[in-house]
Parts: structure tokens; C-alpha cells; sequence
């Protein structure tokens, strides 16, 4: 096991940095700079700002201070803020971002796994039907569109909860819902199809020749095995929801890190880009390595070994 | 037996989210009740609640560099001179001034008993310090070239001396200096017509010396920010909200009605304008555009079309054929039908353009651009000659396909197919459209990798040589690769020029050049639509800045 962390560790160095080089020359490949407007801005304070980031060094020599910058977990200045370091994007925003994942996470585990189940069971009934039908539904109506419609009914015609802004729990229930609805959606589908092939499997058939209950069938035999493939999946969902989502952040007036990945790219803001690249790469790599660790729990047979599986 | 899975399923999940939500309330309800009851106790104050839309990138005057670091600022910060409700230019932190004959010097006398929010008394040396730190190339201020009107401002800030001492020397040769406390001495690189205009502007507001000197990031906090205007800033929590609040030292607060101005900063203009209808905002701007359309259509009452100092248009590349030739961009840009796309596309109350500067400026009686007048006519029949004729002066029997250029945006996009269909049907021209994004655009308009090009304008100050210098061959903001000899004389005398009327003459004779030469076809003039509750009074929109509320109040 130890063996087996260890040598993930090193891998996950190794793909971080690779992360770190494709990034840091293919976003000052693309064209376009930090400081370009709509009207020229004048040669002397365009060159300020570039030394002022050093942004007029070779490519090579900024790379290596990005690199040492980064070992001292510094992820430098943001190009369009004095005020905000790309280091507070990510701790003033990560905390935001994570919680309103979270309670989607919730949502959308819940919700998917029960429909999913439900589905399967009544495989080619009406549930199975209905569930489908939300599930389609969740996947083919975009995260914005679900967020207006929110908005508009349950916020401004029935006054029911706040329109938008980060306050309250209150605040927290649309933008929740609205970023549930695609995974839950997808949760659904996959649980649905897992677990009927699972329950055409011989050893459910031997259960109920054994005369187990129906519930210890669907609890024990059933879910457990039927789970696996979500849980592959748990990882990055997990890390989409909890990094933040563009759409529904700015929809909801949210202080998530979500707007990092759009704006970054947008303002040519190099820092922000590497930031936002490192730091979901990091998030990944780390829910993929628990989800890898979470099989082994919950299905004995797979071990975890530091050679070839 | 389905059922009671079923059953005890549903138990389970309605058991978990009893215990998150359980454990989420405990941790928001706090906060919950502390909000209540600070919205009780406040609610008799006068809260005026804005919409900052994003994170100001500076809250420092220096570094300031757009609407959303600026509108705070105007409210919490006052320069030499500021803009009346009626547009004129009057006296703020200067009571008094002198202009010398060759219009470059100027002497300014400070206003008596001004005090910092921190207590210091205001002096001359905080203007110095403030635009001598702006123009330092080691701040890298992108709006120092606001500041290059003052004379060596921008030998010093373009200079890449890494001498310490030498810098100091370009340093004390910048145009600005405190003769004693309550004098101050500007001296200007060329004389200016509108340089008491650009004092009213964030960019030449006074710092602190004091505080500047001791703590430079001093405008990074709330709790640190030291202002001189109608409103103290006290609260920002960054990406959520801002809040301002009036200041009791104030030399005018009792003209300042409201006692506090929240900012909240949210991006989407629908997410804003809901908030608004739900009375969580007093305005709301700027409006998604089918709003703007529908309430322009129904006349509502909360809706007003505030005035803006911009202007959208197409570049031609004129170094292109037939581009290069005048009578084909003049062709083009008559069967541009202006009336429709403000009505039926663009749809916010815009007005059609016929010349490049905008109205609202001053000419030297009226307005500059009714005194200019509509420099040209939708024609499509007179249109379809003029193309012929250049055609044929190019040796072309037939106008080429060609591609509209223009950065990705659902209302450029709609306005570049009107035209396209314009084109088609009155010249029979086929025109393809190509959306890049913003960055990709600017770059290619830079390199002159285009035909025409979507592109606008907002005026640095209320001139019309902040549209019109835009065009000289030397202009780095040109990008339609047209030179015309007389028109940067023009300019340039018009630069140089103390005699407001003649001054005025050139600046109407180089609009005309430029429009009868037509590099870039003018299409409209921007607007500022935005929605008001009724309660808030005594706004006022300068043609160049957000609505300001300084003197506002709140009747209901």
C-alpha cells in the first residue's frame, strides 16, 4: 500500500509538471497579450508593464521563475489586479466554490443513485420511464438555462428565495440545484445501466434461489457491485463541482474560483491560467488517487499494488 | 418488498439531508440573524444599492483603470476640479486658478480646511506626489499616458533609466509642483484647451503624501484607505460587495444626502436586472438588451437613456484593393441603412452616426457634432455609382467577396448580417462573416490582417481629438493603413492651437477629410440605457462616466 501511495505521488510530481510546461508555452503561443485594448495603449507604458511582470524576459528565464516561484507555493500576481494575488483568487475562492460543489455533489449523488436504482428495478415500467425522462431532460437543458428559469419563478415571481449574490444558506439553494442538475442527470443513466446488467448476473439469480430478501439482494449484491462505475466517474465530477463553474458563479453573483478558468484565458492573464491549470490538475489527480483507493474497499478483489495490477 | 426498499431508501437519503442541511444551517444562521438585524437597525439610514458588475482591479487613483475601479473612486475621492450636474467644469479641491498667457502654466489655490478621512490636513505636495507616482515607470500604471500632458511626464515615465538618481532627475522635471501647502504650479507639455476638463478625471485625483509614502498598498484595504471626498470607503469584500458610507468631513455634506452606497458585483446583466425587479437593486446597468427593447418599447417610466462618449463603427483596410479605393468605402458605407440596425437590431436606443465624434462634446457655441452636421446620406442609389466608378478606376469588373471581421459577441454578430444583407441587396455583394475572439481581433487589426473590421471607440476626455487623432498616419490606433498629408496637418495644428475658435475650425475640417475619405464607415453612437427607481434623486450621468450619485437622495 505504502509502495503503491508513493510511487502515485511521484507520478502525479511528473504530470503536474508536464501540465505546468504544455501550459506555460501554449498560452504564450496563442496570440494576443495581457495588456491589449481597444485603442493602442502608448510604447512607454506598455513596456513598463511588461517589465513590471516580467513579462519582457526570454521565455526560457520566465518559465524557470515560474517554476521557483511555484516551489514556494507562490503562484504569482494577476496581470488585471493590484489588489488580488492569483494565490487569494484560489483561497478566497476555493472555500466558495467548494461548498456550493459540495451541496451539488450531495444533490446529485443522491438523486442520481435513487433514480438510477428506482430505474432498474422497474426496468421497462413507468418509473424506468419518468426516471429517463429527467435524466434526458437533466443532461440536454444547459446549467444557465435551468439558472434563469430559477431565477425568474422561484426568486422573482414567487419570491420564495433571493435572487442572486453569496449571503445565506438561502442564497446557496438555486445555484446548488442548478449546478446538480447535468451530474445528477448522468449519475442516473450510468447507475441505471450498471445495475442491470449487474442484476442479470448468475450470482443475483443464486441469491434469490437462496431465498434472500429482495432488499439484501438489491443492498448487498446488487448496489455494491452495480456502484463501481459511478464511483470511477465520482472523480471528476467531484473535481468539475468543487473547482467551480463559470456559468452558474456568475449567474448567481457567486466569489467562486469558476470565473479563473474563463477570464484567465480571456484577458490573456498568464499567472491566472497557470494557476487555475496547476491548481485543477492538483484537485484531479488527488480525487482520482481516492477513488483508485476506494475500490479496494469496496470491492475486495481489486488490490492495490506498487507493480503492474 | 419493492416498496419497503423503497421505503427505507428514501429514509435513508431523507435522514442524510436532514443531517447536512442540519449542519449547514448551524454554521449560515449567525450570519443570518446578524444580517437581519443589521438590516433592521439600518433601515432608516438611506441606502442607495448599486451594481459594480465586476472586482475593481485598483481602488488606487493611480492605477485605476476603467469603470469598474472608477466609480467607487468618483464617489470617495474629489480632484482639482469636477463635473457640475449640467456638465461644466467647477471647482473642487481648487477654489481659484491662473492660466499664463501661452496657456502651459497654471496655478492652482487649494481649497481651505480640507482634511484627509485620516485627519491630515490636504496639500498641494499630495497632487505632486500623487501624479509624480503615477507617471514612475516602476508603477507600471496603464493609465499614465492620462498624465502625459504634463510637461517631462512622459520623458519620465517612458524612460528606462535603472539609475536610481538619474530617475530622480527625470522625476523633478515633471511639470507639477507644490509652490507652498495650499499652491500648487502645473506646468503642461503643449498648451491643452480641455486640461481643466481632465482634472475632473480619477487619473489626476490627490493621494495622501503621508500615507502613499508609508503604506504604497494603502488602497488594497478598506480599513486603509484614505479619501477626500463626499463618502469614506469602509467595507470590500472582494468578488462580493463594496460598501461606502457618507463622509462627515466633507467640505459639502450638507449637500450629500445619502448615508451609504452599497456596491454589489454582479457580472450577468440578467442576473442584475432580476435583482432589480426584485428590489434587491435601485438600478440596474447595464440591461440585457431584449429588456433594453421592451422597456424602450413601453416607455417605462424607470427607464432612462443615459448619454455615452463612444462610437461604433467598421474599419476598412485601405491597403487592401479595392479597399484602397475612396468611392468603393464610400459606397459601402452609404448603403449602410443606420436608421434600421439602431431600430430594429441594436435596439438600445443608439444613434445612427455620420461622423466619427459623437455629440455631447462642446464646441465653441453648441454642440461640436450638430454644428458638423451629417457629413454624408444613406443612398444606395447614388451608393451602387460610386461603386461602379471605383471599380472601374481599379482596373475591377466586379466588386471581390470579401469577410467582415469582428470579435465574438451576439450583438456584433446581428448587426455584421444586417449590413451583410444591406450589401447583398442594394450592391449585390457577397460578404462572409469570421467571429475571433477579442484579443485575435485587436492582433489582426494591428497587423492589418483584414478587409473591414467591427470596432468602437469611448472617449478618453470630452474632445473631439480623442476621436480624431485616432486617424493620424502616426496613430498606433489607426489600423486602416490610411495617410492623408492635410488631415495630419490638421491635427497637429489643432494640437498646438490656444484659439479656441480657429482650433475648433481645424477639428470641424478634419472630420470632414476624414468622412469624405471614409476609412471606416461610422455606424452609431453608443448609449448607456439603464433603469432607476423612482426614489432615487438628483443623479446625474456625465457623458463620460457612470451615473454619479454623490449629491442623490432617497425619497420614498
Amino acid at each position: 500500500m505504502l509502495k503503491y501511495i508513493g510511487k502515485r505521488l511521484v507520478l502525479a510530481i511528473l504530470t503536474l509538471w508536464v501540465v505546468i510546461t504544455v501550459t506555460f508555452f501554449l498560452m504564450h503561443a496563442i496570440p494576443g497579450n495581457p495588456f491589449a485594448k481597444e485603442g493602442t495603449m502608448p510604447q512607454g507604458v506598455y513596456e513598463n508593464l511588461q517589465r513590471y511582470y516580467n513579462l519582457d524576459k526570454p521565455l526560457h528565464v520566465q518559465y524557470v521563475m515560474y517554476l521557483k516561484a511555484l516551489m514556494r507555493l507562490d503562484f504569482g500576481p494577476s496581470l488585471k489586479s493590484s489588489v488580488i494575488t492569483v494565490n487569494d483568487y484560489i483561497k478566497n475562492g476555493f472555500p466558495v466554490s467548494l461548498h456550493l460543489g459540495l451541496q451539488a455533489l450531495a444533490i446529485a449523488l443522491t438523486f442520481g443513485l435513487i433514480l438510477g436504482v428506482i430505474a432498474a428495478l422497474n426496468h421497462n415500467k413507468w418509473p424506468d420511464y419518468v426516471s429517463m425522462i429527467v435524466a434526458i431532460v437533466g443532461i440536454s437543458v444547459p446549467s444557465f438555462i435551468l439558472a434563469t428559469v430559477l431565477i425568474n419563478f422561484v426568486a422573482v415571481e414567487w419570491k420564495l428565495l433571493p435572487v442572486a449574490t453569496w449571503k445565506t444558506w438561502k442564497h446557496t439553494v438555486l445555484p446548488s440545484i442548478s449546478l446538480a442538475m447535468m451530474p445528477t442527470a448522468y449519475i442516473a443513466r450510468l447507475m441505471r445501466s450498471s445495475m442491470l446488467e449487474v442484476l442479470g448476473q448468475d450470482y443475483i439469480k443464486t441469491a434469490k434461489a437462496k431465498g434472500l430478501s429482495q432488499s439484501v439482494i438489491v443492498i448487498k449484491h446488487a448496489i455494491r457491485n452495480a456502484i463501481l462505475p459511478v464511483v470511477t466517474v465520482m472523480g471528476i465530477v467531484t473535481a468539475n463541482l468543487v473547482t467551480g463553474s463559470f456559468v452558474i458563479e456568475r449567474i448567481f453573483g457567486i466569489p467562486g474560483m469558476g470565473e479563473m478558468f474563463v477570464k484567465g484565458i480571456f484577458n490573456r492573464d498568464y499567472p491566472v491560467i497557470l494557476g487555475s491549470a496547476v491548481f485543477y490538475s492538483g484537485i484531479l489527480i488527488f480525487l482520482i488517487f481516492i477513488v483508485d483507493i476506494s475500490y479496494s474497499f469496496i470491492d475486495p478483489r481489486i488490490k492495490l499494488t506498487g507493480g503492474g495490477k | 418488498m419493492k416498496k419497503r426498499l423503497l421505503a427505507s431508501l428514501l429514509g435513508a437519503v431523507m435522514l442524510l439531508s436532514v443531517g447536512m442541511t442540519g449542519c449547514g444551517q448551524k454554521a449560515t444562521e449567525n450570519t443570518g440573524t446578524a444580517q437581519q438585524t443589521a438590516e433592521q437597525t439600518a433601515a432608516t439610514p438611506k441606502i442607495l444599492r448599486l451594481n459594480n458588475q465586476s472586482e475593481p482591479g485598483s481602488l488606487h487613483p493611480g492605477k485605476a483603470q476603467g469603470t469598474h475601479d472608477s466609480w467607487l473612486i468618483e464617489h470617495v475621492m474629489e480632484g482639482l476640479t469636477k463635473k457640475s450636474p449640467e456638465g461644466k467644469v467647477v471647482e473642487g479641491m481648487a477654489t481659484a486658478w491662473t492660466v499664463s498667457e501661452d496657456g502651459t502654466v497654471y496655478t492652482f489655490t487649494l481649497r481651505d480646511g480640507v482634511k484627509w478621512s485620516n485627519g491630515d490636513p490636504m496639500v498641494a505636495k499630495d497632487f505632486e506626489i500623487a501624479w509624480k507616482y503615477l507617471l514612475n515607470p516602476k508603477t507600471a500604471s496603464e493609465y499614465a499616458y492620462q498624465c502625459y500632458y504634463l510637461a517631462n511626464g512622459e520623458a519620465f515615465n517612458a524612460s528606462t533609466e535603472t539609475d536610481d538618481a538619474k530617475l530622480k532627475e527625470l522625476e523633478d522635471a515633471v511639470g507639477v509642483k507644490a509652490l507652498d501647502e495650499k499652491t500648487l504650479e502645473v506646468r503642461l507639455e503643449a498648451p491643452t484647451p480641455y486640461f481643466l476638463e481632465l482634472l475632473s478625471f480619477y487619473t489626476y485625483y490627490p493621494v495622501n503624501h503621508k500615507v502613499q509614502e508609508a503604506n504604497p498598498d494603502w488602497a488594497n484595504d478598506a480599513s486603509t484607505y484614505v479619501s477626500n471626498g463626499p463618502f469614506i470607503f469602509t467595507e470590500w469584500k472582494h468578488k462580493e460587495s463594496m460598501k461606502i458610507v457618507k463622509n462627515e468631513e466633507y467640505y459639502d455634506k450638507d449637500k450629500v444626502k445619502l448615508n451609504e452606497i452599497h456596491f454589489a458585483m454582479i457580472e450577468d446583466e440578467n442576473t442584475a436586472w432580476q435583482m432589480y425587479r426584485n428590489d434587491e437593486l435601485d438600478m440596474a446597468y447595464p440591461l440585457p438588451q431584449d429588456v433594453t427593447a421592451q422597456l424602450s418599447a413601453q416607455k417605462d417610466p424607470e427607464f432612462v437613456i443615459g448619454a455615452e462618449l463612444a462610437t461604433y463603427f467598421y474599419r476598412f483596410n485601405t491597403t487592401k484593393k479595392p479597399f484602397n479605393n475612396v468611392n468603393v468605402r464610400r459606397a459601402l458605407s452609404m448603403t449602410i441603412d443606420r436608421k434600421t440596425i439602431v431600430e430594429s437590431v441594436a435596439q438600445g436606443g443608439q444613434t445612427p452616426a455620420y461622423t466619427l465624434t459623437p455629440y455631447g462634446i462642446a464646441d465653441v457655441s453648441g454642440d461640436f457634432t450638430q454644428n458638423t452636421g451629417e457629413l454624408f446620406k444613406y443612398d444606395p442609389t447614388e451608393a451602387q455609382k460610386l461603386l461602379a466608378q471605383g471599380l472601374q478606376e481599379e482596373g475591377m469588373d466586379k466588386m471581390p467577396n470579401f469577410v467582415i471581421l469582428y470579435n465574438t459577441s451576439e450583438g456584433h454578430k446581428k448587426i455584421a448580417e444586417a449590413i451583410q444583407e444591406m450589401w447583398r441587396k442594394d450592391l449585390g455583394i457577397q460578404v462572409t462573416l469570421e467571429n475571433v475572439e477579442f484579443q485575435i481581433k485587436l492582433d489582426r487589426e494591428d497587423k492589418l490582417d483584414f478587409e473591414v473590421a467591427r470596432s468602437g471607440w469611448v472617449g478618453d476626455y470630452v474632445d473631439p481629438m480623442t476621436f480624431l487623432d485616432m486617424f493620424e498616419s502616426t496613430s498606433q490606433q489607426n489600423d486602416t493603413g490610411w495617410v492623408n498629408a492635410e488631415y495630419d496637418a490638421l491635427i497637429r495644428a489643432a494640437k498646438a492651437n490656444l484659439d479656441l475658435a480657429s482650433r475648433s475650425q481645424q477639428l470641424h475640417d478634419a472630420e470632414k477629410i476624414l468622412m469624405s475619405e471614409m476609412p471606416i464607415a461610422p455606424i452609431y453612437f453608443y448609449t448607456a440605457p439603464y433603469t432607476l427607481k423612482p426614489y432615487v434623486k438628483d443623479s446625474y450621468k456625465p457623458i463620460n462616466r457612470y451615473t454619479q450619485f454623490q449629491y442623490a437622495d432617497i425619497v420614498k
